[in-house]
């Protein structure tokens, strides 16, 4: 792998920048690998990368049936924090918002993160209650978050409404300073990239059709382009795992949404952070191009189709308007739907099968774009090891038989 | 944008009039004390997620505020049939292609009931209001 830099730039502008490699190879399927990732969204791409970067397992094949990072990775609003209520979750998510810190070192690819902080608004009493038990929960937890007033508020974030006079006024809010935002597109190719370089074998166009299971254990995958084998396969297909999970005979406990978003014609700064708000229940941010990037709830029944019904789109634009009034005659953009698998608990899936060597990671809902290097770290550390890691283990989907759910509805900041 | 049939109402109405409500057709235990964990987290969070034909249930919130059933497609998101409370689905994953060549086109375009049996008639009076 050519490696970027400030010289590899000046060399390649002597060539007019014709002669730059290509991001990754378009291998042929081998017939064996030790490890398959169904799936190649941010996600799988991310738990091939550190399954060859750190538990040495190189003979990795990512399989893809459309191409990489074409599935939510490129669709979500791009919001990356940690501010989760529950030990379990804060911790995921922590260790994620710790490997995106040096991300783009790491993989040597610009993945724009920004640490320009998330305000979760509070607009009743019991938000308020809310947003203070969950600031103390995250400082146990070691997060930077903490409870602001609506004239820091202002400060922070000076387009907000906090007049008294609001149909909903803002009571107060949660401040969680290191999050922020990443360049989305860039954290699939920046994984991919990575991944490649270390010789794991990118399949794109591959589509599976089935699993090979003899006598409780996987031992490959049917595809379109042939017989796969391997004793070890991750799936990470987030809105199609349960296609997936009804192949290999079994069931989750999911709900596949479309959840949708927009984009605003491009304008000049205005937001210095990302704002979210459960109570009017929308969240935007402002894009390094200008454009505002607007999100809110999923449309509440199952689709996997990739948009959703006119009527959501309104109910987020009110919301946002209801935020920020300024934004009454911004245009709209454009606007894409993601199939995003919901769980009972707001909380995602990391967890063996009754499959020997059959892992699932799914259920990220409408909040996996923040946990891509984490999710992608201990499911790789699993894969290697054949053990659950023990930030993962708690995610196991025998919670929903025992009852040690994880319900994170309220740091989720998307309903469902 | 959904135009959906209240099988109560007799009428089309807006998506925005309804909410929908999950997967039809599920069976609560009827002595959940009795029956293992494992059994009462099927009941309570498994769900079949299909992609492609699916019974689910919907509420005409903002009309009768009666709770109805809805046959879709969650590929096409075609609204296949809706039928009320009690009664079986006449198109299944099964006869789906069966029913899309005999089934009866309605004006927008969509498939409508042809004969569904109520399951349980007593679910199905009506009480004069």
């Amino acid at each position: 792998m050519q490696r970027y830099s400030g010289f590899s730039l000046v060399k390649h502008a002597l060539s007019h920048h014709e002669n730059w490699q290509r991001h990754w190879r378009n291998p042929a399927p081998k017939k064996r690998y030790d490890v398959i990732i169904v799936g190649g969204g941010g996600h799988g791409l991310a738990t091939a990368y550190y399954l060859a970067k750190e538990f040495g397992a190189t003979n990795v094949a990512v399989i893809e049936k459309g191409w990489l990072g074409g599935g939510n990775t490129a669709r979500n609003t791009t919001i990356v924090r940690s501010n989760y209520l529950w030990d379990e979750a804060a911790q995921l998510y922590n260790h994620s918002l710790d490997l995106w810190k040096g991300l783009s070192q790491d993989l040597n690819y610009n993945v724009m993160f920004s640490q320009r902080g998330v305000l979760n608004l509070a607009h009743t009493l019991q938000d308020m209650r809310d947003v203070q038990r969950r600031v103390n929960a995250n400082r146990l937890n070691g997060i930077d978050s903490e409870v602001v007033t609506p004239e820091q508020i202002k400060e922070i974030e000076p387009a907000l409404d906090i007049s008294k006079s609001a149909r909903y006024p803002i009571m107060g809010a949660s401040w969680q300073k290191s999050a922020g935002v990443a360049r989305h597109d860039a954290v699939a190719w920046g994984f991919a990239r990575g991944a490649d370089a270390l010789g794991v074998d990118l399949l794109q166009n591959t589509e599976v059709t089935g699993f090979k299971i003899r006598d409780g254990q996987v031992y490959g995958v049917h595809t379109n382009r042939g017989d796969i084998e391997a004793h070890t396969v991750g799936c990470v297909a987030a809105g199609n795992s349960g296609v997936l999970a009804k192949m290999a005979g079994l069931k989750l406990p999911l709900e596949s949404h479309p959840l949708q978003a927009l984009v605003s014609e491009p304008l000049k700064p205005i937001l210095n952070t990302v704002t979210m708000s459960n109570h009017v229940h929308g969240y935007v941010s402002q894009s390094d191009k200008g454009d505002l990037v607007i999100g809110a709830g999923i449309d509440g029944y199952l689709g996997y189709g990739q948009r959703g019904s006119f009527p959501t789109i309104e109910h987020t634009l009110q919301a946002i308007v209801e935020m920020f009034p300024m934004f009454s005659r911004v245009r709209m953009n454009r606007q894409w739907g993601g199939i995003v698998d919901t769980c009972p608990d707001a909380c995602p899936i990391l967890s063996k099968t009754k499959v020997k060597g059959l892992y699932f990671n799914c259920g990220w809902g409408t909040g996996g774009f923040k946990a891509t290097p984490g999710s992608g770290h201990v499911f790789a550390a699993s894969l290697a090891k054949g053990e659950m890691h023990p930030i993962a283990a708690p995610f196991s989907i025998d919670r929903f038989n025992t009852g040690a759910l994880i319900d994170e509805h309220g740091a989720a900041g998307v309903a469902h | 944008m959904f135009h959906i049939f209240c099988p109560y109402c007799q009428e089309y109405r807006e998506e925005e009039e309804f909410h929908p409500s999950g997967q039809a057709h599920l069976i609560r235990p009827a002595d959940p004390a009795s029956v293992s964990d494992e059994e009462w987290g099927d009941y309570l969070f498994f769900r079949d997620n299909p992609r492609g034909i699916h019974h689910e249930m919907w509420v005409h919130r903002l009309g009768c505020r009666k709770f109805f059933n809805i046959t879709r497609d969650t590929a096409t998101y075609e609204i296949l049939e809706t039928y009320r409370m009690g009664e079986q689905p006449s198109i299944t994953a099964a006869n789906a292609e069966v029913r899309r060549e005999q089934g009866v086109q309605t004006a927008d375009g969509g498939w409508q009931t042809v004969g569904a049996q109520p399951e349980n008639s007593r679910l199905n009076e009506e009480t004069p209001s």
